[in-house]
C-alpha cells in the first residue's frame, strides 16, 4: 500500500463520516428544532398543534390552580409577556423555583381552543431574572421603566396603562 | 497570616511568576541558554507555591466567617456547614476560577517533578506555555474577578449559598471536572513545544499520552460525578439534559477521547503526528470554550452564575490568544513534520484513525447543536433551542459503527491486518454479541436501544475475549495464563477495562430509554402501582434541620406482597435563601432504580394529599459505574511500566540529544 493509496482510503473515510454526520444534523434540526414564543406572539400567529414551542413569560400572579385528574396532578396558571396571556396546563410535579409573578420557561404543545399543555416546566434559578423579550416589551409599552425601580407584578400587566407605570 | 490580603498579595505574586515562566524559559530556548531554561522547574514550583497560599487564604476567609470579603459574603452564611463552607469556595465564579489556576499551577509542578527525564529544552518550553496560560487566567482572576474584595461596611451574615450545591456530589464535582478541562492544557503545552521545536517523535508520543490519559480519566469521572449529580438531585429523573455546560465538558471529551487513541498511533508507529498534535490543540481550545461559555452569559444556562460583559470581552480575548495563536503556529509549523510509517486500511493504525474520525464527527455534530441555537439569536434575532431529540437522532447512529469498530479494532495487529485471521479471533464475541441482541430484544424496546444494547455487549464481549486469547486461553497450562497474564502490558489491561466501561455505560443508556415513571396524588395509607410494584404512602412528617425545615414521606415499596424497600424523600425549605429543594429518595440493586419524589402538599390534617413522583429505571447505576471504569481502565494504562520506568525514556533523551 503506497502513501497515496493510504491518503485516499482515509479521505474517502473522512468525506464518508463528514457527509453522513451534516446528513443527520440537518435532518434532525429539519424535524427537532424548538421555537421560543411569547404569549403574544401564541396568540397572533398560533403554532401547528403537532409542533412543540418554549412558552416563556411570567406566571400571573393569583392565577395558579390544581386540580386532581385520575389521581393525578393537574397544574394550571397563565403566562404572560405584558401584552397577551396564555393558559398552561401541565401533569406533573412544578419544579422547586417555579413561583407566581416569576419567569417561567413551558415546553410543549398548542391546544385548539389556544390552551397550551406543557410536557416540562423549567423555572430560572436567578429569583431576578426576566427573559430579554419580556423585559423589553414592557418597556417598549411603557408598562415598567428600570429607572423607577423593580418590575411591576406579572399580574397587573395585562390590564394596565401605560400612564400608571412608574408614576 | 492567611487573610485576604495576604491571599491577593499571593495571587499577584503568582501571577508575576507565571509571566517570568512564560517568557525566561522561552527566550532561553531561543538563545539556548542552558540556565534561563533550568528555571523553569524552579519557577513552576514557586508559582504553585504562591497559588497555593492565596488559594488556602480564601478557604481560611470562608471558614473564619468573614463577611467583610465580598466573595465570602454573597455565597457563605454562619450557619452553613463547614464541609460546604470550604466546598463553597469553588462553588462560585471568582472561586472557581482561582480553583482553575491552582490546578493549571498543580499540572506545572507535576511537569517539573514528573518530567525530570525530558530533554530541558522541551521541559522549558513546555512549561513556558503553561506558565503563559496561567497568567493570562490570573490576570483575569486578578483583574475582572477577584475573590480578594472587601465590602464595606461588612453585613453581619452572608447571603448563604445555593442550597441545591449543598450537596456531596456536587462539592467534589468541579475540583475534579477543572482537573479533567486544565489537565489537557499539558498536552497543548507538549504540542505547541513541539511546533515550537518542529519535531514529533515517538519519545514525543510516549511522554505526552500519560498526561492526555491522565486529563481524560479526570474529565471522564467528572462528567459521570456531574450527571450523577443531576440525577439524584435535581429530581427530574434525568441524567443528561444536553444542556450547553453539560456540552461543554462532553466536546473535550469527545476530542480528548480521539486524543488518547491518536497518541497510541504516534507512540508505537510515529504515524499521524500532525493530526496528534492539531488534537491536543484543539482539545485544550475546546476546555477554555467550555469555561468560557459556563463562565460568560453568552450561552444562557442552569449553571451560568456570571453574566458580566466585562468579564465576557476579557476571556473572549484570552481565548482568541491562546486558541489563535496556537493554530496560527500549527499553520506555520506542521508543514514542516514529516509523516511517518505505512499501513492498511485494515489493521490497527487503521481502525485508530476510523476511531479518530467517528468521534470528531460526533464532536462536529454536538458543536453544531450546541453553537447553532445562540448564533441563530445573534443573528437572526429568532430564539429557538435543540434538545435531546436532535442529539439523539443526530449522535446515535454515529455511534453505532464506533461501537462496532471498538470490537474490532483491539484485535487487529499493526500495519497489515489478515482478514480470516482476525474473524477467527473475533469469532466467540460475534456469538456472545448475537446471544446478546436476542436478550436485548426481550429486554429493551425501539430499534436503536436494542441495536446498541447489542453493541455495547460485543465490545464488552470482543474486549474480555480478546484478553483471555493473549493470555492464552484454552492452549496453556494455569501457571502459564498467569505468568502471560502479569506480562501482558498493564496498557492492554487498561485498553480493555476502559473499552468494557464504554459497553456498561452504553447498556445503561439503553436501559434508561426503557424507564417508567407515573405521578400521582394521593392521601397517606393509599397504594399505586408502577410496573409491577406497589409504591405505598405510609405516613409523612415534618421535621427541622439546621438551615431547613423538611418535609419527610415514607412511601413502601412491595412487590407481589413482598416488601422491597422502604424510601424516604423529602422536600426541604430554605427560609434564608426562600429556596426550596427535593431530596429524591433512591433504592437500588444495581440493576434496577426505584426512585421517588415527594411534591406538594395539598390541604391539611387527615384529608392531606401529597403529589409523589415515582419513577422505576432499568440499568441506571450502569451509566456512571461504567465511566468509573473507564476511568479505573486509564488509571491502569497509567501505571504501565513502560511509562513509569525511566529507561526507555532515558535512552530516547539520549537519543534526541545526539540528534
Amino acid at each position: 500500500m503506497t502513501r497515496k493509496t493510504r491518503r485516499l482510503w482515509i479521505v474517502i473515510a473522512c468525506l464518508a463520516c463528514i457527509s453522513s454526520a451534516a446528513a443527520l444534523t440537518l435532518r434532525a434540526f429539519s424535524s427537532n428544532i424548538v421555537f421560543f414564543m411569547a404569549p403574544s406572539q401564541v396568540k397572533a400567529n398560533p403554532p401547528a398543534p403537532d409542533r412543540t414551542i418554549r412558552l416563556g413569560g411570567m406566571v400571573m400572579a393569583g392565577s395558579l390552580h390544581r386540580i386532581t385528574e385520575n389521581g393525578a396532578p393537574v397544574n394550571s396558571f397563565n403566562v404572560t409577556d405584558g401584552q397577551a396571556a396564555v393558559e398552561v396546563h401541565y401533569t406533573g410535579i412544578l419544579p422547586d423555583l417555579f413561583r407566581e409573578g416569576q419567569s417561567v420557561v413551558a415546553l410543549g404543545t398548542v391546544q385548539k381552543n389556544g390552551g397550551f399543555t406543557a410536557s416540562e416546566v423549567l423555572a430560572k434559578h436567578d429569583e431576578t431574572y426576566m427573559p430579554k423579550e419580556v423585559a423589553e416589551e414592557l418597556k417598549r409599552t411603557g408598562k415598567w421603566d428600570p429607572r423607577f425601580g423593580k418590575a411591576p407584578d406579572a399580574a397587573s400587566w395585562d390590564t394596565m396603562t401605560a400612564k400608571k407605570a412608574g408614576g | 497570616m492567611f487573610g485576604p490580603e495576604q491571599g491577593h498579595f499571593a495571587l499577584a505574586l503568582a501571577c508575576v511568576l507565571a509571566l517570568i515562566q512564560f517568557v525566561v524559559p522561552l527566550w532561553g530556548a531561543h538563545k539556548r541558554n542552558a540556565r534561563l531554561v533550568a528555571m523553569a522547574p524552579f519557577l513552576a514550583v514557586s508559582q504553585l507555591l504562591a497559588l497555593a497560599i492565596s488559594f488556602f487564604s480564601l478557604i481560611m476567609c470562608a471558614v473564619h466567617d468573614d463577611f467583610s470579603v465580598q466573595n465570602v459574603a454573597a455565597n457563605s452564611a454562619a450557619s452553613k456547614p463547614l464541609l460546604y463552607k470550604i466546598t463553597g469556595v469553588w462553588g462560585n465564579h471568582e472561586g472557581s476560577v482561582l480553583l482553575w489556576t491552582l490546578i493549571l499551577g498543580v499540572c506545572g509542578a507535576a511537569v517539573s517533578a514528573f518530567g525530570r527525564n525530558l530533554p530541558d529544552i522541551l521541559r522549558g518550553r513546555v512549561l513556558a506555555i503553561l506558565g503563559g496560560v496561567s497568567a493570562g487566567f490570573q490576570l483575569f482572576c486578578l483583574l475582572t474577578s477577584n475573590p480578594f474584595d472587601r465590602v464595606f461596611p461588612a453585613p453581619m451574615d452572608g447571603q448563604g449559598m445555593n442550597p441545591l450545591l449543598q450537596d456531596p456530589g456536587l462539592a467534589f464535582h468541579p475540583p475534579i471536572l477543572y482537573t479533567g478541562y486544565v489537565g489537557f492544557a499539558v498536552p497543548f503545552a507538549f504540542a505547541v513545544a513541539a511546533l515550537l521545536e518542529g519535531r514529533v517523535d515517538a519519545a514525543w508520543g510516549r511522554w505526552v499520552r500519560p498526561w492526555a490519559v491522565a486529563a481524560w480519566c479526570f474529565l471522564t469521572c467528572g462528567i459521570a460525578l456531574g450527571s450523577w449529580w443531576s440525577y439524584y438531585v435535581l429530581g427530574w429523573g434525568g441524567y443528561w439534559f444536553w444542556d450547553p455546560v453539560e456540552n461543554a465538558s462532553l466536546i473535550p471529551w469527545l476530542t480528548g477521547t480521539a486524543l488518547v487513541h491518536s497518541a497510541i498511533v504516534v507512540e508505537k508507529r510515529e504515524g499521524l503526528k500532525i493530526w496528534t498534535v492539531l488534537l491536543a490543540i484543539a482539545t485544550f481550545s475546546f476546555s477554555l470554550s467550555g469555561t468560557f461559555l459556563v463562565r460568560s452569559g453568552i450561552l444562557n444556562s442552569v449553571h451560568a452564575f456570571a453574566n458580566d460583559p466585562a468579564r465576557g470581552v476579557f476571556i473572549l480575548a484570552l481565548l482568541a490568544l491562546v486558541i489563535g495563536g496556537s493554530l496560527a503556529l500549527f499553520a506555520w509549523r506542521a508543514p514542516s513534520l514529516t509523516s511517518g510509517g505505512l499501513f492498511s486500511p485494515v489493521s490497527r493504525e487503521g481502525s485508530l484513525v476510523l476511531n479518530n474520525i467517528l468521534l470528531c464527527s460526533i464532536c462536529a455534530v454536538v458543536v453544531t447543536g450546541t453553537m447553532y441555537p445562540p448564533f441563530m439569536q445573534l443573528l437572526a434575532g429568532r430564539t429557538i433551542s435543540v434538545g435531546k431529540p436532535f442529539f439523539d437522532a443526530a449522535t446515535i447512529p454515529l455511534t453505532i459503527p464506533l461501537l462496532l469498530a471498538m470490537g474490532v479494532g483491539t484485535a487487529l495487529p499493526w500495519k497489515r491486518a489478515q482478514l480470516a485471521r482476525t474473524f477467527s479471533h473475533l469469532f466467540v464475541a460475534a456469538i456472545i454479541a448475537a446471544v446478546g441482541l436476542v436478550l436485548c430484544f426481550w429486554k429493551f424496546s425501539g430499534a436503536l436501544p436494542i441495536a446498541c444494547g447489542a453493541l455495547a455487549i460485543w465490545v464488552i464481549a470482543a474486549s474480555v475475549t480478546d484478553i483471555l486469547r493473549r493470555v492464552g486461553l484454552g492452549h496453556s497450562s494455569m501457571s502459564d495464563m498467569v505468568a502471560r497474564a502479569r506480562n501482558l502490558p498493564r496498557s492492554s489491561w487498561g485498553a480493555a477495562l476502559a473499552h468494557i466501561g464504554a459497553g456498561i455505560t452504553v447498556l445503561g443508556l439503553c436501559g434508561m430509554s426503557g424507564a417508567q415513571h407515573a405521578i400521582v396524588e394521593i392521601h397517606v395509607g393509599e397504594t399505586r402501582s408502577l410496573a409491577g410494584d406497589d409504591w405505598t404512602l405510609l405516613n409523612v412528617h415534618d421535621y427541622a434541620g439546621p438551615n431547613y425545615r423538611a418535609m419527610q414521606a415514607d412511601i413502601a415499596i412491595r412487590h407481589n406482597g413482598k416488601l422491597i424497600t422502604t424510601l424516604h424523600p423529602e422536600k426541604r425549605d430554605f427560609t434564608t435563601q426562600n429556596q426550596t429543594t427535593t431530596e429524591v429518595a433512591i433504592h437500588t440493586n444495581f440493576i434496577t432504580d426505584l426512585y421517588g419524589v415527594v411534591g406538594d402538599r395539598h390541604g391539611t390534617g387527615a384529608n392531606a394529599t401529597y403529589v409523589l413522583r415515582l419513577h422505576r429505571n432499568p440499568l441506571a447505576p450502569w451509566m456512571w459505574l461504567g465511566g468509573l471504569v473507564m476511568a479505573i481502565g486509564g488509571a491502569f494504562s497509567l501505571s504501565d511500566r513502560r511509562l513509569r520506568v525511566g529507561a526507555p525514556k532515558r535512552a530516547a533523551a539520549r537519543n534526541m540529544a545526539q540528534a
